[in-house]
């Protein structure tokens, strides 16, 4: 949650609203802002952090553990027409990789002003493929992994 | 900043199902339908409405669908005070 808080700015920059959600009360994510967040990223995390009691909504996303009673580690990126774009899925073990979100972001956004679609690991200023029957059976003269 | 006045208790409405998992709940299945997932990439996601801390805020009550219209990045994690 930190890491991404740490990197939000750009994320702003990039006119992205985020949203943090566990199953804890908004009165614990206080608690956690004030002792502990505050200390590791300045300012603390700048954006809303929402209480999904009894998992109902995690449930939905497909991220709630009933056995433990938590939401998992889930990440969603939803467009400006409200449609999910990207969800990745992690067991609580492992943390999140907020630059490849920022990657896919910035893709997403690429490919809905432009139409063209990004290759495999592309970054902003790579080349892009329009696809179409002319490129049918020639994308490897054009790009290699 | 604001005086953080709340109750003890708030109901929030969680999920907003669509319409069909609505009709559903009202044929009898509501505890099936209602735990199932039905978030896809690709599709409408599915609304809510939730409690909320916002730093310099206070408590909110907040709805996915009031950020419709921005890029939105939803993250769920196990729990406050936690190590990862």
């Amino acid at each position: 949650m930190a890491a991404v808080a740490a990197r939000y700015p750009e994320l702003k920059a990039l006119d992205v609203e985020v949203l943090a959600m566990s199953t804890d009360s908004r009165f614990v994510h206080k608690m956690w802002q004030e002792y502990e967040l505050s200390k590791m990223v300045e300012g603390g995390v700048p954006f809303p952090m929402l209480s999904d009691a009894g998992g109902k909504i995690g449930a939905i996303y497909g991220v709630y553990d009933e056995a433990a009673g938590v939401d998992i580690r889930g990440r969603f990126i939803i467009d400006p027409d409200f449609v999910i774009r990207a969800m990745e899925v992690l067991t609580p073990e492992v943390g999140r990789n907020p630059e490849e979100l920022i990657r896919q972001v910035k893709a997403f956004q690429h490919v809905r002003a432009t139409g063209e679609v990004t290759p495999s690991g592309w970054q902003p200023g790579q080349m892009t493929l329009k696809p179409g029957p002319a490129l049918v059976g020639r994308v490897w003269e054009i790009w290699k992994p | 900043m604001p005086e953080l006045t709340d109750g003890c208790v708030k109901p929030a409405q969680g999920p907003i199902v669509p319409l069909p998992q609505q009709a559903a709940a009202a044929a009898g299945r509501e505890a099936m339908e209602e735990k199932r997932m039905i978030a896809r990439v690709g599709q409408e996601a599915i609304d809510f409405e939730a409690n909320a801390f916002i730093n310099g805020v206070g408590f909110r009550t907040v709805k996915l669908s009031d950020y419709k219209g921005k890029w939105i990045v939803l993250c769920f994690y196990p729990g406050d005070f936690t190590f990862v």
